[in-house]
């Protein structure tokens, strides 16, 4: 059987709030991701939260001053664009001592509260989440039934973001 | 002979693993969660497998960005557990079964899957969670481990139909071992979500719902689906579905399914769990007890604010 149709284009950059980390993201990002391997260990955590600044100048002099600006900045989108990937990063939040949600709410410009709540209401609907373009605004699924039909609009969920 | 008696697909979620070892478990919140699992480890105990492949994926623990293998098979004696940056999580080490991994190495390779094998190997929370949820916290995992890694991180994870594939090779494989071994196979994550950039929190329950059926009806339909279907309907990390259709390709073609439970939130993830069993042969061993799907079933739980 042959696979699923598919192209080499980024199709997938066409997906809004998403950063797919693909194999230029991750030549890009290889220095800031290495970095965040490095907090797997205690004696780094604790070298790194000394003083920022010179563990990043002194053990990943390759990482651009994009890059080391959105770590100590903590802007995790800009990360994920310069290359980092979220499994990664994810361990920068931890060296910080915050729960995934604190990242997940930075990230998604909202309060970790607020988007604690959102989980709990089913998450964030896919409807009107689907498409930068528009192309695919109404795609749905193959597997979902009606899913290529015009979405319905949803009870009570609010959508954010 | 060896064979697969059944499939069993389970969520990963880091903070369920977190909620075990700080045991968090009886509070409203993970009950729900945990409650879903009751049953599974009810039928876990009588189906007492002799040795489960879980097919897992490795969230920067035993590989960086360094090296990305597409699928890697662990054939060492012992797994120790990744420090994934607050120490190994407080499970027993998990014991391979080296001698079934270097059969089905040597068989999936020369049905032309090109592995890469691994003799050394740390485990995450990727492949620890799930024998929590399936097997509970025992001081000792009660069955040898093979671990099978798919890389799911960086794009692209190999295609769903590569992955239903290579289930099949994996069964043709472990039939063809000597020993009376019964099998069950793991496949792991999912089920919809999204953890990174603005779309963080994004949860698709049609979707869901969907993919859980034809798992069990018709798997072809979900080796069609492109991953860049699977990143817009089911989330960026969502894309993980893929490991489950390993699973269903080392099953039967007809399977029964015997439970299912979905509910929504894990944290930031919806989850999905499936016990699928190849009918039992006549010469076989009865199987376990199938359950009735409608008392099993729960509904997505939402609270509503």
């Amino acid at each position: 059987m042959a696979p699923a149709k598919h192209t080499t284009e980024k199709e997938y950059d066409d997906i809004p709030g998403t950063y797919v980390f693909d194999a230029d993201r991750s030549r890009r990002g290889y220095h800031l991701n290495m970095f965040c391997m490095s907090l797997m260990k205690a004696e780094n955590r604790r070298a790194f939260k000394d003083n920022e600044t010179k563990y990043l100048d002194e053990r990943f002099p390759q990482l651009t001053a994009e890059q080391k600006e959105a770590i100590l900045k903590r802007q995790y989108n800009r990360m994920l664009e310069l290359g980092g990937n979220i499994y990664f990063t994810a361990k920068l939040g931890a060296t910080d001592g915050h729960p995934f949600q604190h990242l997940a709410a930075l990230m998604t410009g909202s309060t970790q509260q607020d988007y604690a709540d959102l989980m709990l209401r089913g998450g964030r609907q896919v409807e009107g989440n689907r498409s930068r373009s528009g192309k695919y605004a109404k795609a749905g699924s193959s597997i979902v039934k009606g899913g290529k039909s015009k979405p319905k609009t949803s009870k009570g969920n609010k959508r954010r973001g | 002979m060896a064979r697969i008696i059944a499939g069993v697909t389970s969520s990963h979620v880091p903070a369920i693993g977190a909620a075990i070892d700080n045991h968090r478990t009886g509070e409203p919140y993970w009950q729900r969660v945990f409650e879903g699992f009751e049953r599974s480890k009810a039928w876990m105990r009588e189906a007492k497998p002799d040795v489960c492949i879980v097919v897992y994926n490795d969230h920067a623990s035993a590989f960086s960005v360094e090296m990305i293998p597409t699928f890697a098979l662990g054939t060492a004696a012992e797994f120790p557990i990744a420090d994934e940056g607050w120490g190994p999580r407080p499970v027993p080490v998990v014991k391979g079964h080296p001698q079934l991994a270097s059969h089905i190495a040597q068989s999936v390779i020369l049905d032309e899957f090109d592995l890469t094998l691994c003799n050394k190997m740390e485990v995450d929370h990727g492949l620890t969670v799930p024998l929590n949820l399936m097997f509970g916290s025992p001081k000792e995992w009660p069955c040898p481990i093979i671990p099978l890694a798919v890389n799911v991180v960086q794009f692209p994870p190999p295609t769903g139909n590569r992955c239903f594939n290579l289930g099949k090779a994996i069964k043709k494989a472990v039939e063809s071992y000597p020993e009376d071994l019964r099998v069950v196979v793991f496949g792991t994550g999912g089920m919809s979500h999204q953890i990174s950039g603005q779309r963080a929190g994004l949860i698709n329950s049609k979707f869901d719902h969907a993919f859980l059926d034809n798992l069990t009806k018709d798997p072809k339909k979900l080796t069609r689906l492109s991953h860049l279907e699977l990143m817009r309907e089911a989330g960026a990390e969502g894309v993980e579905l893929v490991m489950w259709l390993i699973m269903r390709g080392a099953l039967d073609d007809k399977v029964d399914e015997v439970y299912r439970f979905y509910t929504v939130p894990a944290s930031n993830t919806a989850v999905g769990h499936i016990i699928l069993e190849n009918r039992a042969k006549k010469s076989a061993k009865k199987s376990a007890p199938k359950m009735k799907r409608a008392a099993a079933t729960q509904k997505i739980h939402r609270i509503r604010s």
